[in-house]
């Protein structure tokens, strides 16, 4: 089966003449290649990824390529499917969410040296994967328009009746699971009746955060959610003020985004060079502008000037990769019934 | 006629002859195309599948709602699209062929588009909220059932439209002017020409539908309200990504292939093909329909249609306007990806829709096996994109890296994707040609290319352009696999539109999307166009 679809395929391609702007990048010919493989957004132009690219080519005497390989989840189906077969030498992209069943299949080797230095707000103590960016979910609003602005779950429960929300499905989302493990961190013996209390304030769920926050910015919810780094697109890129995230006294759950380097590189010491590279000025300083998250190692000149105006939660939230993998199907299924009803 | 009718079907049955080699190979060649993009894919993901498990109670609500929400919205969809393709076939007004081109429109928008569109008009803070909570009443709430349906119609009901309307054109001009000479009414009309025709051509227009809004994800969830709005899709999409679970996703594949193979047998049964007889290829003209009353209900209905599918067409006209001239420099290189995509697909989905129409034309006179033909034709709309995908692969990935083959592998799938609409469109118009001039032309010593030029062709080259139209305006929009298979510095236009969204610049995306309906129309036009020129043969 697989030659015959080679041939058609071949064969289609050649008949197009369309050879030569399929061949891809032209690799480098003598320079060592590695291969990360990572998130669409990351890879664009308006991601950090051609900066990225620019920077560490600078110092490595190699040929970076990233790949785009799909996001979060679907980064390590690919992974799975290609098993220990894979051309990556480095994944980046995944977060602490799936980071427990990337460590299962073992197809990932263990960080040599682990970061140190690091600012993230929690404990980092990963053997497996090193972070690169961090950011707290939150629910952003208009403040030139809600003046009501609640400041916890309870009272985003409490609320009037005809304030609304549009979140993601933690089924095709990665903010949409970080909102299921963020009410499961806040109240974990209490998230079924949280949820349930919470349908009415829910216009509508989105399969990704671009509807949210596109139906968010037509007005026709009240609050999206998103990361409390959101506004500082606004006022950095637009000048624009209108955007806050709504602080919540139980905390804001962290989304830690991370790397790690394949246990079958054919590149370990470039990979564990890459790996290094990335906690340095010259990878985090282009973070908080391109990816909108906060740097896992801040830069000497600091953050960037609109990210003092942000939010800073008292409480940082997370639960460990484990306990997510051990009780996110049991989330889920309170999501979907207090939601469904 | 009645006799006529039978007539043509003894010809059809007495007529024995074997599908010749060519047709044969050619019809066979598509027809394995669809099977590997289709079945082949779903064997490669059940192949990597390790134990599974079975569907839950979530699975089955998921199965019923998307079986409930297709039946209603290909309904309503088909029930509104025939009295519209008739005061569209019967009137003639200015800005009459601006409207039929427009149809095109809704159809061929991006799901995220789309949504946003609807919403403005029909949103809590849309249009018709606004006003009436000017007057004091409460907004709208669409989201739930109602949210879904209506955005179905609203993509569904143009397509509907134009399909039914093809069926309209074509009834032979002969049979309406001699209607007229006789002193038919509308109604006798409608008994006479218009029922048979309606016969033929609505059930494929309803499978159609049906089959589109049966895989329905994002559009579904974001106006359904919530998880109460999962369909099949969803849940293919949450076993590949949420559970990795192959082995479900690959079941839950077939069970989506099974609804459209049960549904297609059922409405490709109720079909009666029409047995009008020849006419002499002249333009169609109506005396029918004068009456005072038909004319307003016509003019009413025309009116809310218009107002139905063009208000939130307006709206993403109005939101990409601004920013379409200041768009970012990536968007024009996948714009240009885009069109080299759209161009060849719609190309091969016309090419693969005409070597499977020639087949099930020539079986048709002997066996039952055009119809299974015909509902494998319909497959590839039952298929995951997100499976194909995966299954693609599966398959390619032992042999070649795929993303060398991004191009290719993404003109492929979109023709075959696009193949269930060309096929309906060509198919009727063939086996028509073929009814009226095969044997005429055969009794001539006509043969093979020679008679498929001078007498098959001219007649389906109008239905040909309207395909290939179609086709390539699905391709442009498509986002489908190429999400998944595009290299760094590859983009196509809804690529790029999604991924300046990712990146906050909800704008400029509003540009790029109004850019991609744009393009999408216009080469729609260019097809439907070059299949219309000249369509007076005689």
């Amino acid at each position: 089966m697989t030659s015959l679809f080679r041939t058609a395929f071949v064969g289609c391609l050649t008949g197009l003449g369309l050879t030569a702007t399929l061949a891809g990048t032209a690799h480098a010919q003598d320079k060592p290649v590695l291969t990360v493989y990572t998130y669409d957004s990351f890879v664009t132009d308006w991601g950090p990824g051609p900066q990225v690219e620019k920077a560490f080519e600078a110092v490595c005497d190699c040929d970076l390529q990233l790949v785009n390989a799909g996001d979060g989840a679907a980064l390590l189906s690919r992974l799975q499917l290609e098993g220990a077969r894979t051309d990556a030498d480095i994944v980046l992209g995944l977060d602490t969410n799936i980071t427990a069943r990337a460590k299962a299949t073992g197809l990932f080797a263990k960080l040599s040296p682990a970061p140190s230095g690091l600012d993230v707000p929690v404990d980092w103590s990963d053997d497996t994967f090193a972070p690169y960016d961090w950011g707290y979910f939150a629910f952003v609003y208009d403040n030139t328009k809600l003046k009501d602005v609640p400041g916890s779950f309870q009272e985003l429960i409490e609320a009037d009746k005809d304030l609304k929300i549009v979140i993601q499905d933690p089924r095709s989302s990665t903010p949409g699971l970080g909102l299921l493990m963020w009410v499961k961190a806040a109240y974990p013996n209490k998230s079924a009746h949280i949820w349930d209390s919470l349908a009415p304030r829910i216009l509508t769920v989105t399969k990704g955060w671009s509807e949210a926050y596109g139906m968010f910015l037509e007005g026709e919810a009240d609050m999206v959610l998103s990361y409390t780094t959101s506004p500082a697109y606004h006022i950095i890129a637009e000048d624009d003020h209108t955007k806050s995230a709504a602080s919540f006294s139980e905390g804001h759950y962290m989304q830690i985004e991370v790397a790690g380097k394949l246990a079958s590189t054919d590149q370990p010491e470039l990979a564990d060079q890459f790996l290094s590279f990335m906690t340095t000025d010259a990878f985090q300083s282009i973070i908080p502008t391109t990816n909108w998250m906060y740097p896992a190692k801040f830069p000497e000149a600091g953050l960037p000037d609109g990210f003092e105006q942000l939010i800073t939660p008292e409480d940082s939230l997370i639960i460990s990769d484990t306990d997510v993998e051990a009780i996110k199907e049991d989330a889920l299924a309170e999501w979907l019934t207090a939601l469904s009803k | 006629m009645a006799d006529r009718a039978q007539q043509i079907t003894l010809a059809r049955n007495g007529h024995l002859s074997r599908p010749s080699l060519f047709k044969t190979l050619t019809g066979s060649a598509a027809l394995l195309v669809v099977l590997l993009l289709t079945l082949g894919t779903v064997a490669a993901v059940a192949s990597h599948a390790t134990v599974g498990r079975g569907f839950t109670p979530a699975d089955w609500a998921a199965i019923r709602f998307t079986v409930t929400q297709a039946l209603l919205s290909a309904t309503l969809s088909v029930a509104i699209a025939v009295p519209t393709a008739r005061a569209l076939a019967r009137r003639r007004f200015p800005g009459r062929q601006v409207m039929v081109a427009l149809l095109g429109a809704p159809f061929i928008l991006p799901a995220i588009v789309a949504v946003l569109g609807i919403v403005s008009v029909w949103g809590r803070s849309g249009l018709i909220s606004e006003g009436l909570t000017a007057v004091g009443l409460s907004p709208l709430n669409i989201y739930g059932f109602s949210g879904v349906v209506l955005a179905h119609v609203f993509f569904n009901l143009p397509l509907a439209t134009r399909l039914i309307l093809q069926g309209w054109m074509a009834i032979p001009a002969e049979h309406f002017r001699l209607a007229a000479e006789l002193g038919f009414t509308s109604k006798d009309v409608s008994r006479q020409l218009e029922r048979p025709m309606l016969r033929a051509a609505v059930p494929g227009a309803f499978l159609l539908v049906f089959l589109l809004c049966l895989t329905s994800f994002a559009v579904a969830l974001s106006l359904g309200g919530g998880p109460r709005a999962t369909t099949i899709e969803l849940a293919i999409y949450q076993a590949l990504r949420f559970d990795f679970d192959l082995s479900k996703a690959a079941l839950l594949s077939l069970l989506q292939f099974a609804l459209c193979t049960a549904t297609a047998g059922a409405t490709l049964a109720l079909a009666k093909p029409t047995a009008f007889s020849i006419g002499l290829d002249h333009p169609p003209a109506r005396w029918d329909g004068t009456e005072r009353s038909t004319r307003l209900v016509d003019t009413i209905l025309l009116l809310a249609v218009a107002l139905f599918l063009f208000a939130p067409l307006v709206s993403v006209i109005l939101r990409g306007l601004p920013p379409l001239f200041a768009l970012p420099p990536q968007v024009w290189p996948s714009l240009l990806n885009s069109l080299l995509i759209a161009v060849p697909a719609a190309l091969l989905a016309t090419a693969l829709a005409l070597a499977l129409a020639a087949l099930i034309t020539e079986l048709s006179r002997r066996t039952g096996a055009a119809a299974l033909l015909e509902a494998v034709g319909f497959l590839a709309l039952a298929a995951s994109p997100f499976v194909i995908g995966t299954g693609l692969f599966i398959l390619l990935n032992p042999v070649i890296d795929p993303f060398k083959l991004a191009l290719p592998i993404t003109i492929a799938v979109n023709a075959t994707m696009s193949l269930p609409f060309a096929l309906r469109i060509l198919l009727p118009a063939l086996q028509r040609a073929e009814d009226h001039y095969g044997r005429l032309g055969a009794s001539l010593g006509m043969t093979g290319l020679t008679l498929f030029r001078i007498a098959i062709w001219p007649r389906i080259k109008r239905a040909a352009g309207f395909a290939a139209g179609l086709s390539a305006a699905l391709s442009m929009g498509d986002l489908g696999v190429i999400a998944l298979f595009a290299p760094p510095d590859f983009a196509t236009l809804p690529l790029t539109m999604y991924r300046l969204m990712a990146a906050y610049q909800m704008q400029a995306a509003a540009g790029a999307a109004l850019l991609l309906v744009g393009t999408s129309l216009a080469l729609f036009w260019v097809f439907d166009r070059g299949g219309r020129l000249d369509h007076n043969i005689r």
